[in-house]
């Protein structure tokens, strides 16, 4: 396949990338970006660990062909965490011990991101439900369900 | 003093300071290194489970441009063996292909496509042998033998325990009851596969960073399977996405640094994909067990024995060692005078068996567990009360017959859940259930184990040191694989030197900046680490007080104390900052190391030397007591958990935070182990090979688990802690099972309890003769 110039928005910096468009998202992320706080677990959108904002949307980088995001947005971590929401999630998880091995963190704080976004106050079955695509193999969920329950008492008016 | 100066006592939860890196994105995992120039490197593998390999056809594969290297067993010059206790692992195959995942040759590109394409160009030529993949098949005389040198044939590892009068203490029994159980291979699912990146230099010296429990072992691997002395071997070892067990011991390490002896100066980085991960990587040990348990009529246990089959697979990797812990504690936490354990690891053509959290335990856990509950029935006791009237107390001859020295907090554990609300409102628990719906309590009690046992030594050298910026570094040469072992040190050594656990950094396991510690594994990661750590900076300090004094001119150093960023002297109030005093002094006057090994079990309670060398007896145990309460829909024999407790003795509890982390996260896996993870193996090929088929408990499937701890104290324990990261899986799969029989009385032995079987087993108890 050729290569294309895609263009598009990275962290709020326009951004442009030579490449083939069935290229996945992730790789492009992490490879020529050097953007290594989006995580792989499993390539094929069971895990979570990959998960970005595409045009706002909570997505699975692995899933996404990088010819498909031409003229969108895309938030990394790196990009979410210069806003002042994600500094309430950091806090409440590291206060709720939600952190153990963190491979999974960058992609739990996108879904609490976004259902925060979208949610004022979540119940724990609201929570349960949207990161129940978001696998987490060390903690048994219930330190990052109360993270996410602590960020929402916390938020204030941060986004 | 300002709240940055503020300091954590032993016993409140400090935020760990890997946290805020992780949260960012930040921490670099093995895995997030992408150096310039780097290669790819990936494994043929064999795709059959048992065959003499004849030749391996790399020229194709060789022609390809961008293919650095095609490299094959002819390429290596060491032993070309991997292991823990028997070597027995190739590190690509040379004569004889045992499992599907057996690596055959090893490619180096320039790209990852490049190294797609020249690894289907790879062919070899294969004299398909008879695979046997059932372990009784397998220790059978006509049997194919997997490693045909093994003077014990397919049978790794064997032993045989008898305590009193063994067998013939069932003679005295009013009662006895059986079971016969299957326990599953069990996938670690971490989510950071198995990967890492290498480089050599012209002079043949290799730096491998790779994703490992084992950095100093696998030093040693490394060197000798490649024909290297040791010092031409590095390994650094990040924090590591995840291991449980799955990454004790070599994976990528031996095939990255041959791949970077053959590409000097260039990176190579291997990555095993989720499917290579569950193709290749090590499971939890397949086990069937056969049990008899037989007491007399008031309960009091009398008589046990067991037979455990282990499926090790194709290689040793730890599997001895595996069955030798299993069958240490097949007799559960109790008292029974006569014993009767065997044990057996066996060589099988499926996939690898190794290490896993827990190490042996779950299996015999959930067979022991659901004795006790099938025992209790059987008696028409309380399962609770049966086990408070057989619970071990210090001083008690175990099931195998060692003496247990330390302390035991199992009855703390059982009178806890005595008066725990979950236990007292069973009944309204049952009496609540919906229509087509039952509802069930189940308990399960056990103990784990901590240490390497009695022969390998399980040691560790600490090393602190006074920075001249006057912070502290501590160099921790174990591996902290999520569990937050190194956040405790940092706990540790700040409340020693009294000073905010923020002026404390963390040399991660580097075998060039670190001194030697041991595994990250058996439970004993914080207790060997710590028992060093603790006496070495309690030795800086004294330094560090003595030389301020000195330079103070104050005559006693005992009037001198330690204080956030400095060292005070107490009568005038005059202070020398720590940044001052790490300037006036050389590196040798501020650094200070402390090597410790565990104590160990004296006492001998089996003849068989080999046992003693698969880590048999055990010293130190810690305990704990299950609680599930589970809801079966009888129309479709959906297990779900609603609830879930543990309490655990594990000693004094240093960072309740990061304990509790410990056992939620172990039951969660536990509660994975018993109701749905089962990586199915079909003549060798996996057919669960992925996160979409081999199923991991979501967000959905694991209630709210309430974690409480009987907090003793542990006399050789650092502060008195006792190892904490094992025992949170061992009952939850017996808990469950029990909890099944309480709801809808139907006893399941096969696990996982998927709906499938519990449906079945409904239908059965619904219509016992269709069966």
């Amino acid at each position: 396949m050729n290569s294309h110039l895609i263009s598009f928005q990275l962290n709020t910096m326009p951004v442009s990338v030579e490449t083939t468009p069935d290229a996945r998202l992730i790789d492009v992320l992490r490879e020529h970006f050097r953007l290594t706080g989006t995580k792989e677990g499993c390539g094929e959108g069971e895990c979570g660990a990959c998960m970005i904002l595409l045009d706002d949307r909570p997505t699975l980088s692995c899933l996404v062909a990088i010819g498909a995001i031409d003229g969108k947005r895309v938030i990394t971590i790196e990009g979410l965490r210069e806003t002042p929401g994600f500094a309430i999630l950091a806090q409440a998880f590291n206060d709720a011990g939600a952190v153990q091995c963190g491979y999974c963190t960058p992609g739990m704080i996108m879904i609490a991101y976004a259902l925060l976004r979208d949610q004022r106050d979540p119940d724990e079955s609201s929570i349960r439900r949207a990161m129940a695509g978001n696998l987490c193999r060390c903690t048994g969920y219930a330190m990052i369900v109360e993270a996410i329950r602590l960020a929402a008492t916390r938020r204030g008016q941060s986004w | 003093m300002t709240d940055n100066d503020r300091t954590v006592a032993i016993g409140e939860s400090m935020i760990r300071p890997d946290a805020l890196t992780k949260v960012r994105g930040e921490e670099r995992f093995a895995v997030d290194h992408y150096p310039s120039g780097l290669l790819w490197a990936g494994v043929k593998r064999a795709g059959i489970p048992h065959g003499h390999l004849l030749s391996v056809v790399t020229d194709e594969a060789a022609k390809i441009p961008g293919v650095c290297a095609v490299l094959t067993a002819a390429d290596i010059n060491g032993t070309n063996r991997q292991g823990v206790i028997r070597k027995d692992q190739p590190v690509l195959v040379d004569e004889r292909i045992r499992h599907c995942g057996d690596p055959v040759a090893l490619v180096v590109a320039e790209t990852q496509e490049i190294l797609a394409v020249a690894l289907e160009q790879i062919r070899f030529e294969v004299e398909p042998l008879e695979p046997v993949f059932d372990p009784c098949a397998a220790l059978r005389s006509d049997a194919p033998l997997l490693h045909p040198d093994h003077p014990d044939g397919n049978a790794l590892f064997t032993a045989h325990i008898t305590v009193g009068a063994g067998e013939n203490g069932f003679a005295d029994c009013a009662e006895m009851v059986e079971g016969e159980f299957d326990l599953p291979r069990q996938a670690h699912a971490f989510l950071e596969t198995e990967n890492g990146w290498a480089r050599a230099d012209n002079d043949g010296r290799v730096e491998i960073t790779v994703s490992t429990q084992t950095p100093f072992r696998d030093r040693s691997e490394v060197a000798e399977a490649l024909g290297l002395s040791v010092d031409r071997v590095r390994i650094i070892a990040p924090y590591c996405g995840g291991a449980f067990g799955g990454k004790d011991g070599i994976t990528v390490q031996s095939l990255l640094a041959l791949a970077a002896l053959h590409c000097p100066g260039r990176p190579v980085k291997m990555w095993w994909r989720r499917e290579e991960s569950f193709l290749a990587g090590v499971k939890r040990h397949p086990a069937r067990l056969l049990y008899r348990l037989g007491a007399d009529r008031s309960g009091t246990l009398a008589a046990l024995s067991v037979e455990a089959w282990f499926d090790t697979g194709p290689y040793d990797h730890l599997g001895g060692v595996v069955a030798a812990l299993g069958i240490e504690h097949a007799g559960g936490p109790y008292r029974i005078p006569h014993v009767d354990l065997k044990t057996r690891a066996v060589y099988t053509n499926n996939p690898v068996s190794g290490a896993f959290r827990g190490f042996g335990v779950p299996q015999v856990a959930a067979a022991m567990e659901s004795m006790m509950d099938l025992l209790a029935r059987r008696l028409q006791l309380c399962p609770l009360e049966l086990r408070r009237r057989n619970a071990l107390v210090r001083g008690d001859h175990c099931p195998a017959g060692s003496t247990r020295q330390g302390s035991i907090g199992l009855t703390a554990c059982l009178d806890r859940l005595a008066t725990h609300p979950l236990w007292t409102t069973r009944e309204q628990w049952r009496a609540a259930a919906g229509p087509h719906r039952s509802h069930g309590t189940g308990i399960a009690a056990v103990a784990h184990g901590m240490g390497y046992g009695p022969l390998v030594p399980d040691t560790a050298t600490a090393a602190i040191e006074l920075l001249p910026d006057g912070r502290f570094s501590v160099q921790a040469g174990v591996v902290d694989m999520g569990q937050g072992n190194a956040a405790t040190y940092l706990q540790m050594a700040a409340d020693i030197l009294n000073q905010p656990p923020d002026r404390l950094l963390l040399i991660l396991p580097d075998t060039d900046r670190t001194f030697p510690c041991g595994s990250s594994s058996a439970s004993r990661t914080t207790f060997t680490y710590a028992n060093a750590l603790i006496p070495a900076a309690r030795k800086l300090r004294e330094l560090l007080l003595a030389r301020a004094s000195e330079m103070m001119l104050v005559q006693d150093h005992r009037e001198m104390l330690l204080v956030p960023g400095a060292v005070r002297h107490l009568p005038s109030g005059r202070d020398i900052e720590l940044a001052r005093l790490g300037s006036l002094l050389s590196r040798d006057e501020r650094f200070v190391s402390h090597h410790y090994r565990a104590p160990a079990a004296r006492e001998t309670p089996s003849d068989n030397s080999n046992l003693r060398l698969h880590g048999f007896p055990h010293l130190i145990f810690s305990h704990a007591v299950h609680l599930a309460r589970v809801e079966v829909d009888e129309l479709t024999g959906r297990v779900s958990v609603a609830a879930y407790l543990s309490i655990s003795d594990c000693g004094r509890i240093i960072n309740p935070v990061v304990f509790s982390g410990q056992q939620e996260g172990a039951v969660a896996q536990g509660i994975g182990y018993a109701l749905c993870e089962d990586v199915l193996v079909d003549r060798g090929q996996i057919r669960t090979a992925d996160l979409a088929t081999y199923i991991l408990p979501t967000s959905l499937d694991v209630p709210p688990l309430e974690t409480l701890a009987v907090s003793l104290s542990e006399h050789d324990g650092p502060f008195g802690l006792k190892g904490a990261g094992e025992i949170g899986i061992d009952a939850p799969a017996p808990a469950l099972a029990n909890a099944v029989e309480d709801a809808c009385s139907i006893r399941l032995t096969r696990f996982p309890l998927t709906a499938e079987r519990v449906l079945g087993a409904l239908t059965e108890r619904n219509n016992p003769r269709r069966s």
